[in-house]
């Protein structure tokens, strides 16, 4: 599991360029290696489906952020001004939160099942039911499609949603007064 | 528990570009970010060691997969993140066209 690590590694310093970097262009691709790290460690923990979509879906990402800012501006203006105490308290309250989080995730993480370990009791029954009555190869198909078939009804309502939105917001056509 | 840690640290990245950046561009980074991470997550949860991806091969085949649950929410999660980001993203292009900045302390001044 080392090279699960390495990606790791790779993607938190990616991440931290992204959020850091005075170019915007170049914070978009970090963003892109962050998602495509998370794609290669889905494939490294035996989910190709989320590797596939994630693909994708990255694909997709990076295509529109680079898009807004070619449209726009490339550079970062915030980060050029000095900084003031507002800047300071800020940061200081997020170095305060960010400790109390990492201390109660530790917290929290030791109650867990250890990693590699899953409890897998709704699962266990899904595996032995969902060959014999859905007859899907594919057990993930199984479960999105048939077992929870509504949460994915849902999903397409929130992405139908989400469409008519960027839609409307863009339009170039307003109302005729 | 170290890869569930690393989850948690790419989520505080995202926190931190929420809270302290005054870049919209920059915001909307931060939330992919905590999107990525929570989706991370879920699939660590669901990992075994040693077992195959949740997929038939042949009948006879033993049933030593992985958790299939946490893949099917997660496969819903990131789809309806795009979703978000486009959302975001098209604001954000919305208040360039309008302010001429990405910076939200400027937006905040120059409302009449």
């Amino acid at each position: 599991m080392i090279e699960l690590y390495i990606l790791l590694i790779i993607s938190i310093g990616a991440g931290i360029v992204a959020v850091e970097i005075k170019d915007l262009l170049a914070s978009a691709i970090s963003l892109g290696i962050v998602g495509f790290s998370v794609a290669i460690m889905f494939i490294l923990t035996q989910a190709p489906d989320l590797a596939i979509v994630q693909i994708v879906v990255e694909v997709l990402t990076v295509v529109i952020f680079v898009g807004v800012i070619l449209k726009t501006t490339h550079i970062d203006t915030t980060l050029e001004d000095k900084l003031n105490v507002r800047d300071y308290l800020t940061k200081g309250i997020f170095a305060l939160f960010g400790i109390f989080f990492l201390l109660f995730s530790i917290l929290a993480l030791k109650e867990l099942p250890q990693f590699g370990m899953p409890i897998m009791k709704i699962a266990s029954h899904y595996l032995v039911k969902g060959f014999e009555e859905i007859r899907a190869a594919n057990q993930v198909a199984a479960v999105i499609l048939d077992f929870r078939g509504y949460d994915t009804l849902g999903e397409a309502t929130v992405l139908f949603t989400s469409v008519i939105g960027v839609l409307t917001i863009l339009r170039k056509i307003g109302k005729i007064k | 528990m170290l890869p569930y840690l690393g989850c948690i640290i790419l989520f505080l990245i995202g926190i931190y570009a929420i809270l302290t950046k005054r870049n919209l561009i920059k915001i909307a980074i931060g939330f992919c970010l905590l999107e990525y991470s929570v989706n991370l997550f879920f699939a660590f949860i669901g990992y075994k060691k040693d077992a195959l991806a949740p997929i038939y091969a042949n009948l006879s085949q033993a049933r030593n997969f992985v958790d299939p649950i946490p893949q099917a929410l997660v496969l819903t999660a990131i789809v309806i993140g795009l979703g978000t980001t486009a959302l975001l993203l098209s604001v954000a292009l919305r208040i360039y066209e309008k302010y001429k900045t990405f910076d939200i302390k400027e937006i905040k001044r120059l409302k009449e």
